[in-house]
């Protein structure tokens, strides 16, 4: 079974946003989707603002177009709620194509499409050009609980495996003729789930036997030392405070 | 070096009257005893339950010794010397991926470094110079999980050499590799001058890289000679669940 990097959304590269500590990069995330979040909806211009920043940065980051637009997909579900809005919102109407438009609802549409598509964007950024590890180096001199970082870090390692045992279960399942097409069919996917239960409990049980081999007594030790430069600091500050700026003036003039 | 001659010395590992059972059923190990001398290289043979991964848990301390004894060197494996018994026994597991579960190789060779409390200079010396034993130099910044098999069987190898053993456990360490993978494993623990105590079901490799071999069979000790005698006793063999490959002969593999 070919094992799907399942989780793979880095893009290797050298760009400004790859060499800057991780650490930074997820201050800067957190902040600028706060901010973008916070952001009135009717200050269009500061969601343009946003959107000009976070495409720079896309191409500084090496993102080709059809990259941006395969993984921007993963919005699709919610915001496909979204555009029910204005036909279920009350309120004053107006009259789109021989249908009636709620005014609310179509600010209503309109928030959560911008919010969202900037926030799914920002986070491709930090994923494109911050390797899981550095991910989870960042979050420890974040001071995330190790509890945390931990259990981040065995998921992300063993999701491989997981799916492929998870997989080969199935293509074990097809070539026994199993095809479930009905509920009452469910049965064998509901014990498999189980079998990968006791499985996944079973190689847990392995990995720590093989930690404690090495060693371990509880607490992972604190691997790499190099800090974020004040550098990365000075420029990781620049899309939230671009964004915070764009909420205020929203706030203030609309 | 051969089994006969005495050491002035005391011996690499000593097992006296080893008796384990789990909780409930049958014992796994039945008044085990056995020795290995410094740099030996020992093949630890026997059929599937026989209790040879059960034993190998035992000398680091992985298993809590119910009755007998194990030394490891001068070292009464008990509560109080874990973390140093651990640091003299390498164990390389069954299956690679149950060992390595850092988000790089060389967070994953750093481990053990990091639970002796080795400071980072020393830990990435120690790092560097165990995936350089092992030919694994250029994989130090790769995934694990993204590895060959032969690929992480080297690098598991490299966790346990950055500790500075006095000894390694290999648990079927020729499994699921293929012939090239396996050519370069051989090749690759001849040339460490470590006792080693190798669980294999792989006759033809005990043959070729290990002087000593030993039946376990139903938890203890059945046969315990040179590699080449025992695997030319076919009843032996037979009675223990034990097969050479097809067409293959030991007296003239040799």
């Amino acid at each position: 079974m070919s094992a799907g990097h399942t989780a793979n959304l880095f893009i290797p590269g050298d760009s400004l946003l790859h060499r800057m500590a991780p650490e930074a990069k997820l201050v800067s995330v957190v902040l600028f989707v706060t901010a973008v979040a916070l952001t009135p909806r009717q200050s269009v211009w500061s969601f343009a603002v946003d959107a000009v920043l976070v495409l720079v940065l896309l191409g500084i980051a090496g993102f080709r177009a059809t990259q941006v637009i395969a993984r921007l997909a993963v919005v699709l579900p919610f915001i496909a709620f979204a555009f029910l809005i204005p036909f279920i919102a009350g309120g004053e109407q107006t009259s789109v194509a021989g249908f009636n438009l709620s005014i609310e609802g179509l600010w209503g549409t309109w928030n959560v499409i911008a919010k969202a598509v900037l926030g799914t964007a920002t986070s491709m950024i930090l994923a494109g050009t911050t390797a899981v590890a550095a991910l989870l180096r960042g979050m420890t001199r974040l001071r995330v609980p190790a509890v945390i970082t931990s259990i981040i870090a065995f998921m992300f390692r063993y999701l491989d495996l997981i799916v492929g045992e998870m997989g080969r279960m199935r293509t074990a399942m097809t070539a026994r003729g199993h095809d479930p097409r009905w509920l009452w069919q469910a049965k064998p996917i509901a014990s498999s789930a189980g079998a990968m239960f006791v499985r996944s409990y079973e190689r847990g049980e392995r990995v720590h036997a093989a930690m404690t081999s090495r060693g371990f007594t509880g607490s992972m030790p604190e691997l790499n030392t190099a800090k974020a430069s004040g550098r990365d600091w000075a420029l990781a500050a620049i899309p939230p405070l671009v964004a915070a700026s764009g909420a205020l003036a929203g706030v203030l003039l609309v | 070096m051969t089994e006969s001659a005495p050491s002035a010395l005391t011996s690499a590992v000593s097992v006296r009257d080893l008796t384990f059972s789990f909780a409930s059923g049958d014992p796994i190990l039945n008044n085990l005893s056995l020795d290995v001398e410094r740099g030996e290289r020992v093949a630890l043979l026997g059929p599937n339950g026989a209790g040879k991964t059960t034993l190998s848990l035992h000398l680091n301390g992985i298993h809590e010794i119910q009755a007998g004894s194990v030394s490891i060197g001068d070292l009464h494996v008990n509560e109080d010397n874990l973390a140093e018994v651990r640091r003299r026994v390498g164990m390389v597991f069954q299956d690679a991926n149950d060992q390595l579960f850092m988000p790089t190789v060389r967070e994953d060779v750093e481990f053990g470094p990091a639970n002796l409390g080795l400071s980072p200079a020393e830990r990435t010396e120690r790092a560097n110079e165990a995936l350089e034993a092992v030919e694994a130099t250029h994989l130090a910044d790769r995934a694990p999980h993204h590895l060959s098999g032969g690929e992480k069987r080297r690098v598991a190898v490299a966790t346990v050499l950055s500790m500075h053993p006095e000894m390694l456990v290999l648990d079927e360490p020729t499994s699921g590799l293929d012939p090239a993978g396996r050519r370069e494993l051989a090749d690759l623990l001849v040339t460490l001058h470590l006792t080693q105590l190798i669980i294999t079901h792989d006759l033809p490799f005990a043959l070729e890289i290990c002087p000593r071999s030993v039946i376990i069979s139903n938890g203890s000790v059945v046969a315990d000679g040179k590699t080449a005698d025992i695997l030319a006793d076919t009843d032996l063999l037979a009675a223990h669940r034990l097969e050479l490959p097809f067409g293959f002969d030991a007296r003239r593999a040799q």
